[in-house]
């Protein structure tokens, strides 16, 4: 354990060592013009000192693991896969001192072994190159060098390595997506997962039967998706539309101030919350209610979740769409009103029409929102996968499909979890598209009026 | 033309008597007492920011939609208040209709863009009506031949002078009896602005026009009668060819030489 | 030309019929305004008042004063089991020594009673061989029924209580030797199966691990990207395509960084599951495009002339910005990373992925140990069939609100206090 945190205080007690002993010899060195501060020479000698030391510590780390584990199971030729992967694991776990049932001891001695070895091998090279690397930085702190142009170039490369980290996050998105979707799809057609109308990846006949574990026609998931979407852009669109009209064009500066926070708390509540309130406040009284009026409203409906999921979103359709409303020229109002028409004709005919493309952008926003959302149907949205339009039912959503295949348990590179990801890809392209033509709508809309 | 004042009927159709305007605690307007004569061009100049559009503004209750403005006094069109708060002001823009300093047609089509008053007052019931209605604003506001053949293009597609002239075929064909008209044509290159004069000075048979402007020239040109506003008051209210020639105030004299402003 | 203008409109009667008309369309119009707001905001107020009144009893516990013989021999042996057994006995002779009977009295209260008094007498060995008075979490049935929650007057069989037991309650009543007390253990503990014994201590440390992890990983990235951005980068295609990325990774569906995370952390880079690390390091991709969009947008409010100023005297570019920017700039990151934190505070459906929502009863000790978060401790007692935890829940979602409350609080405190026009 300390063993693998020295070299890290290491290389920053080395960093910091660096930086004065490389400022004092630029200080002792014969005074004239530098060019740089002697800040700039003392921050070279600890870059020199720090990064290369750095990078090895972060390489072996990711790699040893993976050659220790070779090693060790270098000792169980015949094994491969998840038994390899089980085996070696338990291995880990009697190191790690939980004691289990037949972990070969000498495996688990070697492992100890050679972890201890790796984490000294570690230390000894992250010391080394830590050391060579401030004596080649010192080697090159003359007044000659310029140490502010070296610096700030380095700066520059970190600073875009930061911002490069973005793109590797969407390539992470997509690289996992599409992987495991591949690997599904060699199992399942997609032409089965895009127009089958069975869905129960959960009812496996044999364990062994990696074929026949389920039914994977994902169109009563994207039904279930739509239904839960629509009910909560019924709910959404008009509060959240007519909210912004209101507030926009009506209320009065200090009411807008108070009632705008107020609806954007509703963006701010965490899902889970309204995952409770829809599961066990709402879903409740409204079976109650539906018994009383004599209709079977499931405990789960498609209608709870929907409309606390149009809650949710009201605060994207409101926001963007006052925002949009006030960006309508005020020299449009006024050709309207000095014709003589009344607040409601002139934000009917004038305003709405012209403000069409950003309020589309916002609704687009709002349902791409919906259709990501998690906890919500978790929680308030069932796991049947009906294929139904009837909103007292209970459906099923991607998204709650993705959680439940996915979570608990069981062993990965099944059919079941490799759906999970061709779903997820799925609700990645789809929210991905609506968002860029919503991108694209508003800003288009913004530009004309600037 | 120096005559059409004095000869014109004794009636005026716009009277304001001690009107101030308030934007919260500032005070814009100062106590203007004023007679707008029917069928006449009356011009409003003074420097900028000495409260001309503000004043102008008053007449069809612009000012309404700016938060914590207040106009005291009073204001009569034909004899009937307009400053009330009791005032319906969706009817009295209706007679009062307005032209703004910058063209601002609607996001539609032209001919939408003309019916856009008709529409809602409900004048002009038919389809045959409504396009007789359009035809004959757009003639009266001498833009026909320009845009009769893109009549269903956006307004917001033609030049700036073709869109200010646009904006007065929409606010006539509601045929309302005063026109307000803010600083036509200062948006406006001078063929545009000439066009825009040309059909004031047509369409005076007919209504009632108050012009703001801070183009000497062009109250000289276009208006029978004057009014002199500086720092909200009103200085000099008389014949054009009087303003112009032979002002009785000395601060008239000054901006009309071009002394300031 | 006049003679072309269409008749006017036929009455005026007519006319005023249609003014009528437009007059009741606006005031629909505005009507519908109303109630809009009204239902969003009517909402919020009956949902928070509906967690409130469900929440409150969950600070409160029912806790009963039993008369405990400790026994010193009793104490030696361990068997405190015996020692409770006894002690109840005591408080309730009526009751036979049947099996049934003796598991009725140790219903009454806590399943984990018996560790109290072993923690008790190991605190204080001097408490061997007396006998003494304390006071032990009620079970929940006695717990929900002390608050109010159960209907006494219902069939016995349909409520989670016996007659029996009601006898035993209103006779410790009269003894004064039931009451409510604020619940300690809620905030000293993990969960735990049995509803009055479970906190959410364990969750707020998983929370605050995470978020130190999310905190550590994603601001400085967010800031250096933004400074990157906003200062440094040329205008070209890998600007842009930057630039795209964020703005898109801000709209993926927080459930789809779980699926990255499961993919690439736990199955690529081998990151324990369950661990604050794993979850802090998801959540750190998260927040990451809040965090860059509001730095940006704080850079980009510092007035050019700043920098320009310091160029001007010589300065390099990278000292102006650093110098003479960022410092001007960072209330507003400030602000942005705060409210990032907030975000990923209530965040749960990537933590699903990441195995996050798990019966932990051990508070976590460091980044590495089994942990849940605060939502991920909402969902799963909000799961639990026993009556206790949906009070319980409501609870931890109070504790939760006001945690972003006060976080959302300071990011606005900070906004107004640092707002300046230049």
């Amino acid at each position: 354990m300390l063993l693998s945190y020295l070299p890290l205080l290491i290389i920053a007690l080395f960093g910091v060592g660096a930086f004065y002993a490389s400022r004092a010899r630029i200080s002792a060195a014969p005074q004239r013009a530098l060019p740089g501060l002697p800040g700039h020479y003392g921050w070279y000698g600890t870059l020199w000192t720090v990064v290369p030391a750095a990078l090895v510590y972060a390489v072996w780390t990711i790699i040893d693991d993976q050659v220790i584990r070779n090693i060790v199971l270098s000792d169980f030729p015949e094994l491969s896969g998840a038994a390899a992967t089980l085996l070696y694991v338990s291995i880990e776990n009697a190191a790690a001192g939980v004691m289990t049932d037949d972990v070969p001891m000498a495996s688990v001695e070697l492992l100890l072994n050679l972890e201890n070895l790796s984490a000294a091998a570690r230390f000894a090279l992250v010391t080394a190159v830590s050391v060579l690397g401030f004596f080649w930085g010192w080697r090159r702190i003359r007044p000659e060098l310029t140490a502010r142009d070296r610096v700030e170039t380095a700066l520059l490369v970190a600073l875009f390595i930061a911002s490069i980290i973005a793109i590797l996050t969407t390539v992470g998105i997509v690289l996992s997506l599409v992987v495991e979707t591949f690997r599904f799809f060699q199992l399942v057609s997609p032409f089965e997962f895009f127009f089958g109308l069975e869905w129960s990846p959960q009812i496996a006949l044999r364990d062994d039967q990696v074929a026949a574990s389920g039914a994977f026609g994902a169109v009563p998931v994207f039904a279930g998706t739509l239904l839960i979407t629509v009910i909560a852009m019924l709910v959404a669109g008009p509060i959240g539309l007519m909210s912004a009209i209101y507030l926009a064009e009506y209320a009065h500066p200090r009411v807008r101030a108070v009632i705008k926070p107020l609806l954007e708390i509703l963006a701010g509540i965490p899902t889970v919350v309204y995952g409770f309130f829809a599961a066990l406040v709402l879903a409740p009284s409204m079976r109650n209610l539906g018994v009383d009026l004599g209709l079977t409203i499931s405990s789960e409906s498609a209608l709870a979740a929907g409309l606390i999921m149009g809650i949710m979103i009201i605060p994207f359709v409101s926001s963007l769409s006052d925002d949009i409303m006030t960006a309508v020229p005020m020299s449009l109002r006024e050709g309207s009103y000095g014709l003589g028409a009344t607040a409601s004709e002139t934000i009917k005919r004038v305003i709405l029409p012209a403000a069409t493309p950003g309020i589309v952008g916002g609704f687009m926003l709002a349902i791409s929102r919906a259709i990501g959302e998690t906890m919500i149907v978790v929680m308030a949205a069932g796991l049947a996968a009906n294929l139904t339009a009837n909103p007292f039912e209970a459906v099923t959503t991607v998204t709650v499909q993705i959680a439940t295949l996915l979570v608990g348990d069981h062993e990965f590179d099944s059919e079941k979890t490799m759906a999970a990801f061709a779903l997820g890809l799925t609700l990645f392209f789809v929210t991905l598209a609506l968002n860029v033509v919503a991108l694209r709508v508003v800003q288009k809309y913004s530009e004309r009026y600037e | 033309m120096v005559n059409a004042g004095t000869a014109s009927s004794p009636q005026p159709k716009l009277v304001a008597r001690e009107v101030s305007v308030f934007y919260g605690e500032k005070q814009a307007v100062f106590d203007v007492d004023l007679d707008i004569m029917p069928r006449e061009v009356t011009a409003f100049i003074g420097p900028s920011g000495c409260g001309k559009s503000t004043l102008l503004r008053c007449f069809n209750r612009m000012n309404d939609l700016i938060e914590n403005c207040r106009i005291t006094g009073s204001m009569l069109l034909d004899g009937g208040d307009i400053a009330g708060s009791d005032v319906d002001v969706v009817q009295l823009r209706t007679r009062i209709g307005m032209v703004f300093q910058k063209p601002n047609p609607f996001p539609k089509s032209v001919y939408d863009n003309v019916a856009y008053g008709p529409r809602l007052h409900g004048v002009a019931p038919t389809r045959s009506e409504l396009d007789e209605l359009v035809e004959t604003s757009l003639r009266r506001a001498g833009i026909w031949d320009e845009v009769k053949d893109r009549i269903d293009q956006p307004g917001t597609s033609l030049s700036g002078g073709q869109q200010q002239r646009l904006c007065i075929a929409r606010a006539i064909a509601i045929r309302p009896d005063v026109l307000l008209m803010d600083e036509p044509c200062s948006a406006l290159d001078p063929i545009a602005t000439a066009t825009i004069e040309e059909l004031i000075d047509e369409l005076k048979s007919e209504y009632t026009i108050i012009i703001v402007t801070h183009n000497m020239q062009q109250a000289a040109r276009v208006s029978q009668r004057t009014a002199f506003l500086n720092l909200g008051r009103l200085i000099e209210f008389d014949e054009t060819q009087k303003i112009f020639t032979n002002p009785s105030e000395p601060s008239t004299q000054d901006y009309i030489t071009g002394r300031f402003g | 030309m006049s003679s072309s203008v269409p008749t006017t409109i036929s009455s005026q009667a007519a006319a005023n019929r249609l003014l009528l008309r437009r007059k009741r369309a606006e005031r629909r119009f505005q009507l519908y305004g109303i109630l809009a707001i009204s239902a969003a905001v009517g909402f919020l107020v009956v949902f928070l008042a509906s967690i409130v009144s469900r929440g409150y009893m969950g600070f409160v516990q029912t806790e009963v004063r039993l008369t405990i013989n400790f026994e010193q021999e009793l104490v030696e042996a361990g068997s405190y089991r015996k020692i409770l057994r006894t002690s109840l006995a005591e408080l309730f002779p009526e009751a036979g020594s049947s099996r049934a009977e003796r598991r009725a009295l140790a219903g009454l209260v806590s399943a984990g009673t018996v560790f109290v008094l072993r923690e008790t007498v190991e605190a204080d060995p001097a408490i061997a061989g007396t006998v003494r008075d304390v006071w032990v979490l009620a079970s929940d049935p006695v717990d929900q029924f002390h608050k109010g929650r159960i209907d006494a007057s219902l069939p016995e069989e349909e409520r989670p209580i016996s007659d029996a037991s009601l006898a035993r309650i209103a006779a410790l009543e009269q003894d004064g030797r039931i009451a409510l007390r604020f619940n300690r253990s809620f905030f000293s503990r993990g969960d735990s199966r049995n509803p009055e014994e479970a906190g959410i201590l364990g969750a707020i440390v998983g929370s605050a691990l995470a978020l130190v992890v999310t905190l550590v990983v994603s601001f400085p990235i967010g800031v250096m990207t933004a400074v990157y951005l906003e200062a440094f980068a040329p205008r070209n295609r890998i600007t842009r395509l930057i630039e795209i990325n964020i703005n898109n990774l801000a709209a993926v569906p927080s459930i789809v960084f779980g699926l990255l995370g499961l993919a690439v952390f736990l199955n690529v880079f081998g990151l324990p599951r369950s661990a604050p690390i794993s979850g802090g390091l998801v959540l750190s991709l998260m927040t990451l495009p809040t965090i860059i969009i509001s730095s940006r947008a704080a850079i980009r409010a510092v007035p050019p002339s700043f920098a320009e100023a310091a160029i001007g005297l010589g300065a390099s570019r990278v000292q102006a910005i650093f110098h003479h920017v960022l410092p001007v700039a960072a209330p507003g990151t400030l602000t942005g990373a705060i409210i990032g934190m907030a975000q990923a505070l209530g965040e749960t459906a990537p933590l699903l992925m990441m195995g996050m929502v798990a019966f932990v009863v051990e508070v976590p000790g460091g980044f590495t140990d089994p942990s849940t978060v605060l939502p991920a401790q909402v969902y799963l007692w909000a799961d639990s069939p026993e009556r206790g935890f949906a009070e319980k829940t409501a609870a931890a979602i109070i504790v939760l609100l006001g945690f972003l409350l006060v976080m959302n609080g300071l990011a606005v405190y900070l906004r107004r206090k640092f707002e300046k026009q230049w």
